[in-house]
């Protein structure tokens, strides 16, 4: 027997596409519909065997060497574009020491979150704790931070928390905790507010930095979010929706 | 934007590039010209690209495109369009549960490499950058020039040819 589902609204089910008032309704028909549950099932089945095609062909050393050594910028310059960076150096460090200060600061702390993500990002050990359970993350901070949050509830999005671990930001004890979302992996950093942060991110909104993270900051109540990370800034603002939301 | 950043930014995608490459022409040589070649485009023309937007559907963009209009690109693109005949079939038989569906499952993963390299370029291309690389539909957009809803289609049949192939391959079992 075959039945009348569209086979586009089961895959865009599956890759967690379908708009939100569509979610529900294909959620049920996938619960009655025996055929379409099959369907599902196969392509769930499948995106996990095609995971080995991924990184299945490597570049060879010889050939990554070769790309390089032809993408990197000449680093010998001649005397007159050397003449040019000082004179640019010296107008940069003038604009710096006339009206840098606030600037600086927030530059400043924004490259600290930066780092704070690389670093989970580099290390051997990213997490001091590896749950995807907000019921164990977050109990895991208390003694070891002076301030308490809570952790949205992260099913049927597209976001899965993957654990937490402390930070320290101005010498000051954090929570960071490490949301995936695909390949991609994104720090939400909460820090107790001070003057310091106050005074760099004096509005909240979305930063982009150079580094190409997408960095959204907001504070609520004593409490100061950061959302860091390399997907696109929608995606970025959804995870921070979800936060405010529940630390309201 | 200099060479220095585009170097910072564009390096970290080597690898995933290269690999796309090579799930696309099934050759190292051909997969090394083709990124090579991307990667000169992307330099020459990385003024253009807008600081803030993704960088990496861009780059696979410039890959995918410069694949196509390659001479086995479009050897491959042409025999592809005259395969999406057979998604007819697809479509008949993608509503049913068989005995081969159950089979499916035994599959081992290189039997399932094998049924990807064997897909229609235009299907393959979309399973590797949905299933593989993980680009959301607006970045698939993006890289393949179609509106999303095409994007949608077109995983939903790749997703069933992959499903066919696999279903109607003989399987080596113990």
């Amino acid at each position: 027997m075959r039945c009348n589902q569209d086979p586009v609204t089961l895959n865009a089910y599956l890759d967690g596409a379908l708009p939100s008032e569509q979610i529900a309704a294909a959620r049920e028909h996938i619960g009655e519909c025996a055929a379409c549950a099959a369907e599902l099932a196969d392509f769930v089945w499948l995106q996990r065997s095609l995971r080995v095609a991924r990184g299945h062909f490597a570049p060879s050393a010889e050939f990554r060497q070769k790309m390089q050594s032809q993408i990197a910028p000449r680093r010998r310059r001649p005397k007159m574009m050397l003449l040019i960076s000082v004179a640019l150096a010296t107008v940069a460090l003038l604009v710096i020491f006339i009206g840098g200060p606030q600037y600086w600061n927030r530059t400043d702390t924004m490259s600290e979150i930066a780092d704070l993500h690389v670093n989970a990002l580099a290390s051997v050990n990213p997490l001091d704790v590896v749950s995807t359970d907000r019921h164990t993350v977050k109990p895991w901070f208390q003694g070891r931070i002076p301030f308490s949050f809570n952790v949205p509830e992260f099913a049927g999005t597209n976001f899965t928390l993957l654990g937490g671990r402390l930070a320290y930001v101005h010498q000051q004890p954090g929570a960071q905790l490490i949301v995936g979302m695909r390949q991609h992996k994104i720090s939400v950093l909460i820090l107790r507010e001070s003057p310091e942060l106050t005074r760099a991110f004096p509005l909240a909104g979305i930063v982009q930095n150079r580094s190409s993270f997408t960095v959204d900051t907001w504070h609520s109540e004593d409490l100061r979010f950061f959302v860091v990370g390399d997907t696109e800034p929608a995606e970025i603002d959804l995870l921070a929706h979800a936060l405010r939301q529940a630390n309201e | 934007m200099n060479a220095e950043y585009f170097e910072q930014m564009a390096m970290p995608l080597f690898d995933q590039l290269y690999n796309f490459a090579h799930w696309l022409t099934g050759d190292r040589a051909d997969a090394e010209d083709l990124v090579q070649e991307t990667y000169a485009k992307a330099l020459k023309g990385f003024r253009s690209f807008e600081e803030g937007t993704n960088l990496r559907a861009w780059m696979y963009r410039i890959l995918r495109n410069t694949y196509i209009t390659s001479r086995s690109g479009l050897a491959a693109h042409a025999m592809s369009s005259l395969d999406e005949d057979d998604m007819e079939l697809v479509a008949v038989v993608g509503h049913t549960i068989t005995p081969e569906s159950v089979l499916l499952k035994q599959e081992t993963q290189s039997t399932v490499l094998d049924a990807l390299a064997s897909l229609p370029v235009s299907f393959r291309e979309i399973v590797l950058l949905c299933d593989i690389e993980e680009l959301s539909y607006r970045e698939i957009s993006t890289v393949l020039s179609v509106p999303i809803g095409t994007v949608m289609s077109r995983i939903s049949r790749g997703r069933r040819l992959l499903r066919q192939t696999l279903a109607t391959k003989p399987a080596v079992r113990c």
